[in-house]
Formats: C-alpha cells, structure tokens, sequence
C-alpha cells in the first residue's frame, strides 16, 4: 500500500489542498538536508585530507607500504590501461581516417591520432579505468577493514590509520597516473598506426615523424601530468570513502560504489579545469 | 592494589550518538594490578565505555584521565604516545585478515620497536604466543583459518606486544563454547598475575567476571547502578540488581 503522504506524488490521487500543504515543507527540509550533507561531505573530506597530509610528511615514513601500494596500483593495472589505451588508438585511427577523408585531409592523419592520445583519450581513459579498478579496491578494502574494526586495531596500537593505510594509497595513485598514461599513449599510438598501416601502408617511422611534426614538450609534459591531480582525486576519494564506512557488508559495497562514481565524475569535472589551466598557461 | 592514584579515571562521562543516551555521567577508576569487570546488558554502552577510554570515540562531555593526563583534545600522534601503554582486545579480535598470526602479532613491535633485530622480533612473537597457549603449526595460518577462541589468543598476545600498563578486554568470552571461555579467563588471570597491569573487562557474563575481577561495576541505561565487589551486588536491593543476578 502506498503510504497516503505519498500518493499524491505517484500520481494515484489528486492531491487535496491540506496535503499539498503538508507536502512543501517536507520537500523543502529534504532539500535542506541533501544541502546540508552536500557540505558536510566536503567538510569532512577537507578535514581527511589535512589529516593525510599531515601524517604524510611527519616520520615514521611508511616506505614498505607505499612500495606495495606502488606494485598494487602500478603494475597491476598496467594491462587493463595497456589494452584500454590500445583500443582508444584503434577507435581514434578509424573514426580519424572517416572524417578526414571526407574533408580532404587524410596526410592530417597522424597528427591527429598523436594529438588526440597525447592531449586527451590517453589521460582520460588512463583516470577512468584507474579510478574503476583501482577506486574500487581501495574503497572495498579499506571499508572491509573499517566494518570489521581492523583499523581500529590499526588505531589502538598506537599506529596512524591516515600515515600507514591512506597517506601509501594516495601517493602511489598520484606517482603511477602519469606512468600509466605514458603506457596508455603508447599503446595507443601503436595501434593507431597499425590501424592505419592496415589499411594504407605506411612505416611507424614514417607515422611518428609525421605525427609529432610541431609538437612540443608543451603538447606532452602537462597533459600527462595533470593526471597526478586525477590520481590525487581517486585515491583521495576512494580511502576516505572507504574509512568512513558504516554498516556491515552493504556499507563495505557502498563504498566501493561511491568511490567508483565519485571519483570518475571529480576526473571528468577535473579535467575541465585543467584542460583549461593547460591551454592558458602552456599554449 | 594499592593506594596510588588510579591508572585509569573516568569523570562524569557523557556519550549520546543522535538522539540516543548511551552513557550518563559515568565515574570510574582502576589502579596499577586491579582488574575492574562492567557489567550490563547487550547495548548499555559497555564497549563504548571501553572505546571512549582508548580514544577512538569522543566523550560529549567529562574526562578520562590515563596516567592522569587528560586525553581530552589530543592529536592522533600524542594520542599514539599514549597508547602505547595500553593493550586492547577487540569483541570480535580484530585480526588483520591479510596477515599471518604471527604477522599480526608482530604488527606492533615491528611499528614501535624498530631497535629490535628480525630475529629478537620473532623470538618474542613466539613468547606471547606460547604465554598465550599458541605454538606449532598455526602459528603461521591466516586469520579466517582458525576458531574464535584462538583468535581471541592471538587478540591477547597482540594486546601484550608492547607491555602495557593497561589492558582492555572487550567481551573476552563472548560466542565461545564454556570450556574456551573458562580458558580464556584462566589466561586473563594468569597474564594479571605475571604483569600487574589495571584491567577493565567488559563482559555481560557474571560468572566470568567474579573470576577474573577484583571489582564489579554494573551499568544499566547508561549509568553506573553500583560498583563493588560481587558479594555487594549480592547484597544490594536495588531492582535491576537482583534482576541480573537472577538471570545470570
């Protein structure tokens, strides 16, 4: 039975003028609330990285783990990005012969294959597939860990949860995201030409020369850099996600899902600003 | 026990979560060697008494006192200072499930004891296990591959790790079958002996804790209803006394 208070929003009756009544402010203090969580989820995630930055640069530095982080979310990865970034090169080789053709500017080619992985395709989709893989992981496993009072235990040896569990994960997201975009452009870049030697010969040589013909440091260093912000962002999110879960094993999936989603939708919105900071500051 | 100043002192203690009153101006305190058992029914505050007291929750109102410095305010690493002299076992152990038991045990020692050689570790690793009863071959099994009543061992032995000043025990006996609970307060008993330390157990099993504890507290809807030794709970008058005592 659908509860009378809200029949009148499913729509199985008009609502009489006392419920519309009783309907509004309810409306409005829901609004109020996902306002004031909105901001309190900020709040809280601006206190979390303080206290990760502040554990992250006073001794005992915890190398050991930030190594392991490192094979964690470096190596491990390094197929997934690989094949992603293959697969983008292929897309962009074929879509790129279309659309040139048709204009007349098939020799552009090259150009823009390189230019596209170098300058977008390769960093995005190396932040997407880092931030579902990697995102994931780190929220799943931190919250497991939170629900099952390991990181309490963490706490209660006298051993800093932010400097032992967070502080290796965040560092090693931001050191691996530009190396895994070098993997990703290049597998990319490969493909691309195989693509297109493929279909109309030609020397990888050939397809190099032609592609990075005018293009600069510039075009290559903060593109791939600006991927250190997508790393900070998804490791950032999904550890504070993740120690802040609550409720048993829905909570453990909840985190693992809201840091997938969060933290590919701050890469997106990341992105922006920094395709933006780049064209004004390295034109 | 002596009559030194206590290890351990909670004053008026206050802790609600939202709209819910879990603890209601509490005032406790356990000196050097004394063991100090709260009672209560599931979902009195017991376990937040014992959380509060460590730092990993913060009371609304009031003090807890460790070495009578007032934890109060204290940043996560002066609060790490501090720690160090106390040793806590987790209701469900805690275990780090990644690691090995004797990994787990070694968690502490290889975080604060740097000085000491990979082998010194590991000779005092098996120490705390063999005084825990734990030997052979489990000790290199994961967490998830042995009973409760062996995780609550490796519990206790990681608690000790550090030799504590204070011990916290966190439903020590609580799912496991009467004779591993018997063991395990045996062992409590044993380790109280051999280390002297001020210990608060929180247990809703009354048989537990007349064997392990010098003093008896018994909380009921956030407050302390008395506290002493069990022959006073055996002679108090109050309603909810005779209540838990009947049902014991």
């Amino acid at each position: 039975m659908i509860d009378p208070k809200f029949s009148a929003v499913a729509g199985t009756d008009p609502p009489h003028p006392g419920q519309r009544n009783a309907l509004l402010p309810s409306a409005v203090s829901s609004a109020g609330r996902l306002i004031n969580e909105f901001f309190e989820w900020f709040g809280d995630l601006g206190l979390f990285f303080w206290q990760v930055l502040r554990a992250a640069v006073t001794p005992p530095f915890e190398f050991r783990e930030l190594f392991r982080q490192l094979d964690e979310i470096g190596s491990k990865s390094l197929p997934l990005v690989a094949l992603a970034g293959a697969a983008t090169g292929v897309v962009l080789s074929l879509e790129a012969r279309y659309s040139l053709t048709r204009f007349g500017a098939k020799s552009l080619l090259p150009a823009a294959i390189v230019f596209s992985v170098i300058h977008e395709t390769g960093p995005i989709i190396t932040g997407l597939v880092v931030s579902g893989r990697v995102g994931a992981g780190i929220g799943a496993e931190l919250a497991s860990m939170k629900v099952t009072e390991q990181i309490d235990a963490i706490e209660a040896s006298a051993v800093n949860p932010y400097r032992l569990l967070a502080a290796p994960r965040i560092l090693a997201c931001i050191l691996m995201l530009p190396l895994l975009t070098l993997a990703a452009d290049v597998c990319g870049l490969v493909m691309g030409w195989v693509a297109q030697a493929l279909v109309e010969p030609i020397s990888l040589h050939q397809f190099i020369n032609s592609g990075f013909q005018g293009a600069d440091f510039n075009d290559f260093l903060p593109p791939t850099f600006k991927t250190a912000v997508f790393g900070l962002i998804i490791g950032l999110i999904a550890c504070f996600q993740g120690m802040r879960t609550r409720g048993g094993a829905e909570g453990v999936g909840r985190a693992a899902t809201s840091s997938v989603v969060l933290s590919s939708l701050f890469v997106i919105l990341a992105d922006v600003v920094l395709v933006k900071f780049i064209i004004i500051f390295f034109p | 026990m002596d009559g030194s100043a206590p290890v351990v002192a909670v004053e008026d203690l206050h802790k609600s979560f939202g709209s819910q009153k879990v603890l209601n101006k509490i005032t406790l305190a356990v000196r050097r060697g004394e063991t100090l058992a709260v009672l209560g029914r599931s979902g009195t505050g017991k376990s937040v008494l014992l959380k509060l007291i460590i730092g990993l929750e913060k009371p609304d109102s009031g003090s807890v006192r460790i070495h009578g410095q007032d934890i109060a305010g204290l940043a996560l690493d002066q609060m790490g200072k501090i720690r160090l002299k106390m040793g806590f076992l987790f209701q469900h152990a805690a275990l780090y499930d990644s690691l090995t038991i004797t990994q787990n045990v070694a968690f502490p020692l290889r975080h604060h004891k740097k000085e000491m050689s990979e082998s010194e570790r590991s000779d005092r690793v098996r120490n705390l296990l063999a005084e825990v009863g734990l030997g052979g071959d489990d000790l290199e099994k994961m967490p998830s591959d042995i009973s409760g009543g062996m995780q609550k061992r490796v519990g206790l032995a990681r608690a000790l790790a550090l030799e504590p000043d204070i011990l916290l025990l966190d439903e020590p006996t609580a799912g496991l079958d009467p004779i591993s609970a018997a063991e395990i307060d045996e062992l409590v008993l044993k380790l109280q002996g051999e280390h002297h330390m001020a210990s608060i157990v929180v247990t809703h099993d009354l048989h537990s804790a007349k064997t392990i504890a010098d003093r008896l507290a018994l909380l009921n809807e956030g407050n302390v209803v008395i506290e002493g030794s069990f022959e006073d709970l055996q002679k108090s008058h109050d309603k909810f006394v005779k209540e838990f005592l009947k049902h014991s």
